[in-house]
């Protein structure tokens, strides 16, 4: 079966003619230290697209999803986002991007709808404006009733609902993800992952999202980046081929398993040497 | 019934303190006190100690309520002395900790002398200061501020120091200015270390203040508590000594618990209140 050129449904809205949004050309990585990070690299995200970077520790994804965010810079090549906002989109609060890390990174100060508030206050939106799209977020992700709770209080899950809350806040059309529930229990982790569908396939944004775990970016995407590590590259782009609405019985489905294992296959293939 | 045994706390886990920790919080070192304040007075009275050596401590109850007059005006101006020098120790102290962290220079260049100022002993300087600031009231302020400043300014700097490099990225990410990072998450994080900063300080402004009394001696128009011992030392009026002592010891313990509480209802964020 041809991963690559199959148009199918499974790539969620209308991926393969949408408009590119994000694209990283060609772009490399060595840190001053000498660490070769990603070694000529290019991945192009379009819109509405829910595109997962695969790989081990060290293949560079963590690094490339810096570099959309604008947190690192390429030591060669380039990253372009091609979002059509204007310059007073940060006035206006419509960020193009939002990110979502490891660890909820809430401040421990503040209550939870003020946290997630935090990049709205930044882009100086005043309370009226702010008030109901910070009800909004906090329902999507089920924490209306810990709105005035303290990040102490919550549980990691609840904090992490929280991180994305805030993420979700500022309205992203692209919204960078770094394993995001690495840290979480696998009960926690299944929980999110589906809500965290759910609601891409209600809003439409672009997702790029960094995962180790293969089952994770088969359930959540429509494309997956495979990449390997010793230099950081990328090995596969696999399309991954399953109905756009997924939900548990899909994580058992004949597609699910199928889709593992091409990935798991690519991921082999770059342990061996062979690619 | 024996002093010993009734007034011994009893081990955690008995029902009635169990119960109620704050009471055993404040009830065992309350007990612990009354003891030994019953061996002393017992130990006096039974060995006729002279109250020109040890005096009593129903002596030295005596003593504090016959000459409360003279040592209650005594401790007003100890502790104007003091909350004069906390006050400045505070203002100075916050001001250089910003102007250190804003500016790299500015910090290489200053900051070793402000170890010099710390670890200069006040006695060495105060004689100097009380000879070039001829009003002993200033010339005392002088002293226990420079003796209460240094841990504002280094606790200060390193609570400013010390964000949490996932909030900072963040805060990058959102494009936020110095001043929105300045106010809304160096300070925030710094409060911790601020008011442990503040706990410290409070007891060392007594102590300067004291200190710059003793070395100012005797004549001074403005006599504290310091001033009484020095006097009440000439005299071998010894239960009035210790009176003054205890008075400073007392004024000691309420600004460290003054200060302890302050933490307290400001932190109550943070994990060091979580209990």
């Amino acid at each position: 079966m041809d991963m690559h050129a199959t148009r199918t449904a499974a790539a969620g809205p209308s991926a393969a003619d949408a408009p590119i949004v994000l694209e990283a050309d060609r772009v490399e990585k060595t840190y001053p230290n000498g660490t070769h990070a990603l070694n000529d690299t290019s991945v192009q995200v379009r819109r509405g697209e829910f595109v997962s970077l695969l790989g081990p520790s060290g293949c560079g994804k963590s690094t490339l999803l810096k570099m959309f965010a604008g947190l690192e810079v390429p030591s060669s090549g380039r990253i372009v986002l091609h979002d059509g906002h204007d310059a007073a989109g940060r006035a206006s609060g419509h960020r193009s991007m939002a990110m979502v890390f490891q660890e909820a990174t809430l401040m421990p100060w503040a209550q939870v709808a003020d946290n997630a508030r935090l990049p709205l206050d930044l882009a100086g939106m005043r309370r009226e404006e702010s008030d109901p799209r910070i009800a909004d977020a906090l329902e999507l992700v089920g924490l209306s009733q810990f709105a005035q709770a303290y990040p102490r209080e919550l549980s990691g899950g609840m904090q992490m609902r929280a991180s994305i809350a805030r993420a979700l806040a500022v309205q992203p059309s692209i919204l960078l993800m770094d394993e995001p529930f690495g840290a979480l229990d696998e009960f926690t982790r299944n929980k999110l992952d589906s809500d965290l569908h759910q609601l891409w396939e209600q809003r439409g944004f672009t997702v790029v999202f960094v995962t180790h775990s293969i089952y994770e970016a088969v359930f959540l995407s429509s494309r997956v980046v495979v990449m390997a590590a010793r230099p950081g590259r990328v090995i596969a782009d696999v399309t991954i081929d399953a109905p756009p609405h997924r939900d548990e019985a899909y994580r058992v489905s004949q597609p699910f398993i199928d889709n593992c294992r091409i990935l798991s296959q690519h991921l082999s293939r770059a342990n061996r040497g062979e690619r | 019934m024996s002093a010993s045994t009734a007034a011994l706390p009893q081990p955690a886990g008995t029902a009635g303190f169990a119960a109620n920790p704050t009471l055993v919080r404040i009830a065992a070192p309350t007990l612990l006190g009354v003891v030994l304040l019953a061996v002393w007075q017992f130990i006096c009275t039974t060995f006729d100690v002279p109250e020109y050596l040890v005096p009593s401590p129903l002596r030295i109850a005596q003593t504090l309520a016959e000459d409360w007059a003279l040592l209650t005006s005594a401790l007003m101006t100890t502790l104007k002395v003091t909350f004069l020098a906390f006050a400045l120790a505070v203002v100075l102290g916050v001001a250089a900790a910003f102007l250190f962290v804003q500016s790299r220079i500015v910090e290489i260049s200053l900051f070793p002398y402000a170890v010099i100022l710390q670890v200069t002993p006040i006695v060495a300087i105060a004689p100097l200061i009380i000879i070039w600031v001829k009003d002993p009231l200033p010339a005392m302020v002088i002293c226990a501020t420079i003796v209460a400043l240094f841990p504002i300014i280094s606790n200060t700097i390193l609570g400013l120091r010390s964000v949490n490099p996932g909030l900072m990225n963040l805060f990058r990410l959102n494009q936020a200015t110095r001043w929105q990072t300045l106010a809304r998450l160096r300070v925030p994080s710094a409060l911790p270390f601020f008011f442990g900063g503040l706990r410290i300080s409070s007891g060392l402004a007594l102590i300067g203040a004291v200190v710059a009394e003793f070395v100012a001696g005797t004549g001074g128009t403005a006599s504290g508590l310091a001033y009484q011992i020095l006097q009440s030392g000439f005299q071998l009026n010894i239960p009035r000594l210790f009176a003054a002592l205890f008075l400073i010891t007392l004024t000691g313990i309420v600004l460290f618990s003054a200060m302890a509480a302050l933490s307290k209802w400001a932190l109550r964020w943070h994990e060091s209140e979580m209990n």
